[in-house]
């Protein structure tokens, strides 16, 4: 090129010789959230293309799943989406109880609800404070993280593990909560919202945050039909289409809950849309703690698939026998398949179970909701800034955890 | 509302008759076989058609069966927002067969399609784009067919001389466990220790 044999090249061809420019961002970026890798080609700032590289998390959780029993899987699912584990493991249970049809014992039920939307809180928190990092605030993530210890410490009282909680189980939940639990998760409930208030306070209005994400990563309903989108990125754009909702499992239809919605659809209402969910959820966590207080009884339907007392162990062989074959054979799932789908926090999360009678699935399909998300980064960031990359990708809400599988 | 499948079974069967090779409500869900030469033709009516309305793709997958002639099927599931009513699609194929690509009706299944190509081998015909998505750069053999084996063939390292990472054949310390709790009453496929009489057999 510029090697001085050739004499001076005039502006005209130099002009001419600009070419769009390719850079990898990530897989070892803070902004992409883990190990993303995009290719992205720019011309100038503008980026034109943008072809992401999944995989760089990928542990086969689909084949390892094949050789293990139906209760040695579960704990795979908190390793899908780390953010918020127990609502993974929620699809999964909800499969094989459709398949052996078991029915939940309602203080089971509730106890999941309750836990399946401090899941959503825990989702929300790392998600809406770690985008406006992304953006260029820091005190969020600080204010988020001290709420979300809480939270974990929460799981850990009522299963012993911070994150990898395996506390869902096949017919119902591991352990029964102690009351005094119930009364600290309700004075957290009831604390919180003052600190959504903080740090909507901080965030809502300020002005480098709304200049970041208005208008930005717009998603039309005609997107999210052609793209798959499910969770927030459908609500941000104005449908209010929630499993909760629309097609209840659990416990979730006797519950009071708005469904908020976006306008515009772009990353600033899916921001809005989050945190008032985390409302929405706290609300929920409150009444399924006044529905426990008087709901007693077991946590686990007692039968073929579930251990047996601990006590029913020391006096009763029968019992004992079952505790060993369940702990070793595993239960058996009757032949069929089903796809047993819930609304995690990042979306539409389901279960693709194909059993055949056999201790072990046959096949089991994740279905992830950042999956789809990702896939449309193409269609979404092209002709954005390169800045804007960082804001779409954080309110896309991506964990390679479950992207990967 | 399996009733409401029932109907909508019976209604795809009448009007696709061409496509549909059968029907069924099971565990509250509507499964439909299809032929793969009226995959995209099917695909297409399902998200048209007022009363069905899929409009969103919710997944595709793929299930490997060895033993049968036609070895794999690809499983479509659909989801209506509007209706509220899911769909399962079933495609048998053979293994050189290859599906029709359905990205022209559903974009989504992009990637949906390169994810069962990676890890089952299976073709799609007419996608734009068929790499390989969530295995390592330059892997080879499809890893969720069920004679792959769960250990891979290769193995990485991180070489001190070279100075690189180096890709080298799985060496196993102790033999794979590949445990079977299965009851020896209930038809256990393998010998049982200490049983010396079971070859002779």
């Amino acid at each position: 090129m510029m090697d001085g044999g050739k004499g001076f090249e005039d502006a005209q061809t130099g002009e001419q010789k600009i070419r769009n420019f390719n850079i990898n961002f990530g897989p070892q970026h803070p902004a992409a959230h883990g190990v993303l890798r995009l290719v992205l080609e720019l011309d100038g700032e503008i980026v034109e293309r943008c072809d992401p590289h999944i995989g760089l998390l990928h542990r086969g959780t689909e084949k390892l799943m094949e050789s293990r029993t139906y209760l040695q899987n579960l704990p795979y699912f908190d390793r899908l989406d780390y953010v918020a584990p127990m609502n993974q493991e929620h699809a999964w249970c909800l499969a094989i109880e459709r398949l052996t049809g078991t029915e939940v014992p309602r203080r089971a039920s509730l106890i999941r609800v309750l836990y399946s939307e401090i899941g959503r809180v825990l989702n929300h928190l790392l998600n809406v404070t770690t985008q406006a990092m992304d953006v260029g605030a820091l005190t969020p993530p600080l204010w988020g993280f001290e709420e979300r210890e809480k939270l974990m410490i929460f799981y850990e009282r009522a299963c012993g593990a911070r994150l990898h909680a395996a506390y869902f189980r096949p017919g119902g939940v591991h352990q029964d909560l102690p009351d005094a639990l119930l009364d600290d998760i309700e004075e957290w409930a009831n604390h919180f919202p003052n600190v959504l208030d903080d740090i909507d306070g901080l965030l809502t209005e300020n002005r480098i945050f709304k200049q970041r994400n208005v208008d930005i990563g717009v998603v039309t309903e005609e997107d999210i039909q052609k793209w798959g989108f499910s969770g927030v990125m459908v609500r941000g754009s104005g449908l209010a289409w929630d499993l909760r909702r629309a097609q209840p499992y659990e416990c979730y239809d006797e519950f009071e809950f708005q469904i908020p919605v976006g306008k515009n659809g772009d990353c600033f209402d899916r921001y809005l849309v989050r945190m008032e969910e985390m409302r929405q959820s706290t609300s929920i966590i409150k009444q399924a703690i006044a529905k426990l207080r008087v709901e007693g009884g077991d946590v686990l339907a007692r039968g073929k698939i579930t251990p047996p007392k601990r006590g029913d162990m020391k006096t009763n062989m029968e019992s004992l026998i079952h505790h060993f074959k369940l702990y070793t054979e595993g239960f058996h799932v009757p032949e069929g398949e089903v796809y047993a789908a819930v609304e995690a926090p990042k979306g539409e999360f389901g279960v693709y179970l194909k059993a055949d009678g056999s201790n072990k699935p046959y096949r089991a399909k994740l279905r992830a909701p950042g999956y789809l998300h990702l896939q449309a980064m193409d269609h979404i960031a092209s002709g954005h800034q390169l800045a804007d990359v960082a804001a779409i990708i954080g309110t896309m809400d991506v964990v390679f955890g479950e992207i990967d599988r | 509302m399996s009733e409401a499948l029932k109907e909508l079974g019976a209604l795809l069967e009448l009007k696709k008759s061409d496509a549909v090779l059968g029907w069924d409500v099971t565990y509250g869900e509507l499964n439909v076989d299809v032929a793969p030469s009226q995959l995209v033709a099917f695909v297409e009516f399902l998200k048209t058609d007022q009363s069905c309305q899929f409009s969103s793709l919710v997944d595709i997958t793929s299930v490997d069966y060895p033993g049968r002639a036609k070895r794999f099927d690809v499983v479509y599931h659909f989801l209506s927002m509007y209706q509220n009513h899911r769909i399962r699609l079933r495609v048998s194929i053979r293994e050189e067969e290859m599906v029709p690509s359905i990205i022209e009706v559903h974009p989504s299944a992009n990637w949906f399609e390169r994810e069962v190509f990676d890890m089952f081998g299976i073709l799609f015909s007419g996608h734009p784009d068929l790499r390989r998505i969530l295995t390592d750069y330059g892997f080879r053999g499809y890893p969720l067919r069920k004679d792959f084996p769960t250990t891979g063939y290769t193995e990485v390292r991180y070489d001190e001389a070279q100075k690189r990472v180096v890709y080298e054949p799985v060496k196993l310390v102790q033999e794979y466990r590949q445990f079977d709790f299965m009851s020896p009453w209930e038809g256990a496929e393998y010998i049982l220790p200490g049983d010396d009489k079971a070859a002779a057999k």
